[in-house]
């Protein structure tokens, strides 16, 4: 039985049932793995011992009858911005090529408490800046539909190996997209929960108000366990919610009658693709067959979040990564050993270091890729003296009147229905020198961060050249129940998630 | 069109972000920037007077926690990824010029 083909609800049963045990699961996966990622380099690191060790503890456990949960001995992948105790963590980037976390994220820890099984750590955009997970510097990272493609970004490895089954369910982070659009060009369930709905405790830190943990599954019922999984409130994250957490799976009902479904006007503009637009459509109309009632709203600001996104990101990141200065951890200019002879750019003169100040800046600009910085000067330009009030102001002003957007469409609907980006996978190279296209294929993602809102990505349909096209499905604060019951109930009355990707 | 921002501006802004820029890469952050910032004008064209700003969408106030002593991490763990140290420091190049 091809096991790594599986969802994590079908392994559970086979596991309580024991038709199969976790080590079985597990070496199906990385032998798939080793088989077959490099044509996709989906991950950056693989654990595989202590994940094999691991499976042969939760089979123990299954063999003398304990009782396991939902994702016991489920082989699961971890973007790379997640920290993982004595598992290095890059965050997809040089500066933290020989970091090893000395602790773990809440959402590790949960895992660990009930016996998940880690694969190894996820390929990603450097910092999570991007939209094609080229930005890497641990090489490109391919789309299983078709390898000449990006997989999305940032979280692209994590969308990509939940595609090619080289992992039953992964983890990710999104900040303006990052698991949504990923998901959408991977054919893949992708959710971000709403903002304070998952600890960000021990989740690398790229725009503090916008950044959120969240999920890719093969389909909405694994999302539903794993968000039960990761949710919840965490003394260790003030920012997360002290708030009762639903049990996910009483959502999973093949129901959407009556349920309001909002179409925002500015979501279907010039420069979508034709056949994007089309699969968009096309659901709208399977929902008003499942009885939904559709109902048109506005969402006027939409144009604007994107240059609001792009001050407010980039001045928190700026912050952020000040900490990155070659004194605590990671990399640090004159330790060469980590970078490549391409890398080391400047006579060895040049590169002596002179001062604290001349380490922190040949540290910071050998150690962090184009993008990063590109993000840091915006930022600190946004924030320095003269331009705060004129930007970074300016800026949070505008965030508030998208807010105020869905809190007014959210008054006529129950959810909203748009796409998540507006093309399918693009190709490798494309937009990479000409950052403003590859900030615009986010329209659709950002706004959904700027007012913390929970959005899913769920496969809607695919291009003429075989590549998926994703749905997304907005929900109100803390309402990830409505989103899980509406993408359920299209998935089970449509075909798309069950298609495979040939490698 | 005018520049928003220029190569001395990028200097500028290079040196407060800690960044050394190689030669090659100020005239190319220029430009780039400058696509960007005119990009990011747009936002002049929402009327914001009577707005107020979003910092963050949570309706959370000051959390704090008990003022008692918890467990924290030990020197040796902090101290484990460090580029260099010496007798349970961090070490760094000479500070005063």
């Amino acid at each position: 039985m091809e096991l790594y083909k599986l969802t994590a609800h079908e392994l559970n049963n086979l596991l309580v049932e024991k038709k199969a045990s976790s080590f079985e699961i597990t070496t199906s996966i990385y032998e798939r793995i080793e088989k077959l990622n490099k044509k996709i380099n989906s991950y950056i690191t693989l654990t595989k011992e202590l994940a094999l060790q691991k499976a042969e503890k939760v089979d123990k456990k299954i063999s003398k009858g304990e009782k396991i949960s939902s994702i016991s001995g489920i082989p699961i992948a971890i973007k790379d911005v997640i920290s993982t105790r004595d598992i290095r963590t890059t965050c997809g980037s040089k500066i933290l090529s020989n970091y090893i976390p000395i602790y773990d994220a809440t959402v590790i820890e949960k895992f660990k408490k009930e016996d998940v099984i880690i694969l190894g750590k996820t390929n990603m955009d450097e910092f999570a800046m991007g939209s094609s997970t080229e930005n890497s510097a641990y090489g490109v990272c391919r789309n299983p539909w078709n390898t000449s493609t990006i997989p999305g970004g940032s979280s692209g490895g994590s969308a990509a190996c939940v595609a090619a089954d080289f992992a039953i369910m992964s983890l990710g982070s999104d900040t303006g997209g990052s698991i949504r659009q990923p998901a959408s060009m991977c054919g893949v369930v992708g959710l971000k929960p709403t903002y304070g709905r998952v600890s960000r405790y021990g989740l690398v830190a790229f725009a503090s108000s916008l950044d959120q943990i969240g999920t890719f599954t093969k389909d909405i019922e694994d999302c539903a366990i794993l968000l039960n999984m990761i949710a919840g409130h965490d003394p260790m994250d003030s920012t997360s919610v002290v708030k009762e957490v639903p049990n996910y799976t009483q959502y999973l009902k093949n129901d959407a009658q009556k349920v309001k479904v909002g179409i925002p006007k500015e979501y279907f503009v010039k420069g979508t693709d034709k056949e994007v637009e089309k699969a968009i459509l096309n659901s709208i109309e399977t929902f008003k067959k499942l009885g939904a009632e559709i109902v048109e709203v506005s969402l006027p600001h939409t144009e604007y979040a994107v240059a609001a996104y792009y001050i407010i990101a980039p001045a928190e990141a700026s912050s952020n990564l000040a900490r990155y200065d070659g004194v605590h951890y990671g990399f640090r200019t004159e330790n060469r050993g980590h970078l490549p002879a391409s890398q080391q750019a400047g006579k060895t003169e040049d590169r002596k270091i002179s001062s604290i100040v001349d380490m922190y800046e040949k540290t910071r600009d050998e150690g962090f890729g184009e993008e990063v910085k590109r993000r840091i000067m915006l930022g600190t330009y946004a924030l320095s003296s003269g331009y705060y009030e004129a930007y970074y102001l300016k800026a949070l002003k505008v965030r508030t009147l998208i807010k105020n957007d869905f809190d007014k469409a959210f008054k006529k609907c129950d959810v909203i229905v748009t796409p998540v980006s507006p093309t399918p996978a693009f190709k490798i190279g494309e937009k990479i020198s000409d950052p403003l296209q590859m900030y615009l294929s986010d329209i659709f993602t950002i706004p959904v961060n700027l007012a913390g809102l929970p959005a899913i990505s769920i496969p809607c349909g695919f291009s003429k050249g075989g590549l998926p096209i994703g749905l997304q499905i907005i929900g109100k604060p803390f309402d990830e129940g409505q989103i899980l019951r509406t993408a359920y109930t299209f998935e089970q009355n449509t075909e798309y998630h069950n298609k495979k990707p040939k490698i | 069109m005018k520049n928003i921002i220029s190569k001395k501006d990028v200097e500028y802004v290079a040196k407060l972000s800690r960044l050394k820029l190689r030669e090659d890469e100020i005239p190319k952050f220029t430009h780039q920037l400058n696509t960007i910032l005119e990009y990011i004008k747009k936002l002049n064209e929402v009327d914001t007077s009577k707005t107020e700003p979003t910092l963050q969408v949570v309706p959370l106030v000051n959390v704090r926690r008990k003022d008692v002593q918890v467990l924290s991490s030990t020197v040796e763990d902090v101290l484990k990824n460090a580029p260099d140290k010496e007798r349970g420091y961090f070490k760094v190049p000479p500070i005063i010029e």
